[in-house]
């Protein structure tokens, strides 16, 4: 079957790696969106703390045999703490600063955390098996599925779903939501503002290492990988605009099935094509998709 | 002492020295390379330091002015000064465009846009045909000014660089002097109430743009020129992330400060590698000698401890503390 002289195969697989991408889109964006909300930093770290996620999962498997499953959930871990760290140690104290002295500080941090591990790694990609439960394939009859992609999408809504869950419908999320419009109304009523604010940078770290470890079967793991992938986060965080958590998931998710079609249409645009997007956006609706005019 | 002589005597004995400084050993090249991110510093800093906008996307104006003049010169063979004037023609019309989307924005949205921009510039320049992809432009040759001068000799084309340079930091000066500056330093200040004051603030906002993209352009076009090259590590946003730090470690918002921090991270990244030789040496520890490989981490230190503990950078530390002292002696 064709469409448009292209194979339905070609344009679904082309779509399934969209949303693959776009997953992580979602889960980094709305990282970020979290931590912007209660901390007013623009966290550049970002991109490396998803490198984090899938290079200590690497370094796992080779050096201690640990597979994929048990580092689903320690590499967040391990990163959420070093997020911890981060957050206590140097973050803290620019806070009352204007925003871009967050942007350059974790914009050091970036080239910090980078330049460590290229020095141990280099810059060539290592290779991380498929965790052998889901390699191969299923086929759908009109589709050749990989298991291993169809897992990334489902795995990464679930997290995102329950982010939104929590955040928007749990005591907790109200919490953080009314930390991020009135932090000192908040700690007035005995809420610990500051472990608060350190525990939602760890969990936006923590997000960002679980989307590098679901990556690593996929990308190359590479102490570089998270570089180019957090600008064109921050362009979905410009369209989507961070005002909502939903927005976030939504523009990410959409963004990437663009971006896999493009793939398919028309393949040099396809690196290109979010910015495109973001400009006219920006000419359309200069607050962001979901975000709130003021 | 008064701060103005001081001031005067500083920029005095650092022209003197530029121009001095081929006779007593320094390399010409690699002065003008230093006075082109100098002037990309200064530039930026216009931006930054006086207006009040982090632009996240300088790279695009130097390295796509860099592109612009190489091709110019290699492909239709025109002459240095028309590929010059090109190539800053070209960073300001690159200004015009990402500025006219980042000031739909404000503050760290607006950062953002300029760096989403910049990267699409990149990937731009790693499809084209007329970059030379990965390559870049190779080999672009220097040719002869207005026909006449010959520019291959490197002390000649010092002169004229510095002559550029000189003009391009005395324009930034003027400007942010002008009443036109004082509008821009408004702006940073406090913009609803410039907007209240009946300024147009998105107008000025976008001319400061346009015209720290076209220097920007400028110190891009002179180093193609001088270099020989354009690649496409100058239209990285590492290359964006570099001035920032160049302005941040010379001083935000001080006129000399990108000019120091521009030689302070330039020079460091250069001798990084002697540096660590030496440390090594003193210290007997090993590690030391990769230092010279560890450049990315060693920025990114600085970048750390200029944000948290050194945020008025080196002229501007300097400034305060002349500014105490001055206070301390007559007793206010």
């Amino acid at each position: 079957m064709e469409i448009f002289g292209i194979s339905l195969q070609g344009l679904l697989s082309q779509l399934l790696l969209g949303l693959v991408n776009g997953s992580f889109y979602a889960i980094l964006s709305l990282g970020l969106a979290v931590i912007f909300g209660l901390l007013n930093v623009i966290n550049f770290a970002h991109g490396a703390l998803f490198m984090m996620g899938a290079v200590v999962t690497w370094m796992a498997m080779n050096y201690f045999g640990i597979n994929y499953w048990v580092m689903l959930i320690v590499a967040p871990l391990i990163v959420g703490l070093f997020g911890v760290i981060l957050e206590r140690l140097l973050l803290r104290w620019i806070y009352k600063l204007d925003h871009l002295y967050g942007l350059l500080l974790t914009l050091g941090l970036t080239l910090l955390i980078e330049g460590a591990f290229r020095s141990a790694y280099g810059v060539s990609g290592l290779g991380y098996d498929t965790p052998d439960l889901l390699t191969g394939g299923t086929n759908l009859g009109f589709m050749f599925l990989p298991n291993y992609r169809a897992w990334v999408v489902v795995v990464s809504i679930t997290v995102c779903f329950a982010t939104w869950f929590v955040i928007e419908k749990t005591k907790l999320g109200a919490y953080l939501r009314a930390g991020t419009e009135n932090p000192r109304l908040v700690e007035a009523f005995g809420v610990n503002v500051p472990v608060m604010v350190t525990l939602t940078y760890a969990f936006g770290a923590a997000l960002a290492a679980f989307a590098g470890v679901l990556s690593a079967p996929i990308y190359q793991v590479s102490p570089l990988m998270g570089q180019n992938l957090i600008i064109v986060v921050f362009a979905v965080v410009v369209i989507g605009g961070m005002g909502s958590i939903m927005g976030s998931i939504l523009t990410g998710l959409g963004l990437g099935v663009i971006e896999g079609l493009t793939k398919v249409f028309y393949p040099e645009a396809s690196s290109t094509v979010v910015f495109v997007i973001m400009v006219i956006v920006l000419l359309v609706r200069p607050a962001g998709l979901f975000g709130k005019e003021n | 002492m008064n701060l103005k002589n001081l001031t005067a005597l500083g920029y005095g004995l650092l022209f003197a020295g530029l121009l001095l400084a081929p006779f007593f050993g320094a390399y010409p090249v690699f002065v003008m390379k230093l006075m082109c991110f100098a002037l990309f510093a200064a530039a930026f800093n216009l931006l930054l330091g006086y207006t009040g906008m982090l632009s996240f996307g300088h790279a695009a104006f130097l390295g796509g002015a860099a592109y612009v003049t190489g091709h110019a010169i290699k492909v239709w063979g025109l002459t240095p000064e028309v590929g010059v004037l090109l190539g800053t023609l070209g960073g300001a019309l690159l200004g015009l465009i990402v500025g006219f989307f980042a000031i739909r924005r404000t503050g760290i949205y607006s950062t953002m846009i300029t760096l989403a921009l910049a990267q699409m510039l990149y990937f731009v320049a790693l499809q084209a045909p007329f970059t030379g992809g990965e390559d870049g432009l190779q080999s672009v040759p220097r040719g002869m000014l207005f026909g006449l001068i010959d520019l291959k000799n490197d002390l000649v084309l010092y002169y004229i660089v510095l002559a550029i340079v000189v003009a391009a930091f005395l324009l930034i000066v003027r400007t942010v002097h002008s009443p036109f500056g004082q509008v821009l330093k408004a702006i940073k200040e406090n913009e609803p109430r410039a907007t209240s004051l009946g300024y147009d603030t998105n107008r000025y906002k976008l001319v400061a743009f346009v015209l720290s993209a076209a220097l920007a352009g400028l110190a891009g076009s002179l180093k193609t020129l001088v270099m020989g090259f354009a690649t496409l590590s100058d239209v990285h946003w590492t290359s964006s992330g570099h001035v920032v730090l160049m302005t941040l470690v010379g001083g935000l918002g001080t006129l000399s400060g990108p000019l120091v921090g521009s030689a302070v991270v330039v020079l460091l990244e250069n001798k990084l590698g002697e540096v660590g030789h030496f440390l090594a040496g003193v210290t007997n520890i090993e590690w030391f000698n990769t230092l010279g490989e560890s450049v990315t981490m060693v920025t990114g230190l600085i970048f750390v401890i200029c944000v948290l503990a050194f945020r008025k950078g080196i002229m501007g530390e300097i400034i305060a503390w002349l500014a105490r002292r001055r206070g301390a002696g007559t007793g206010k």
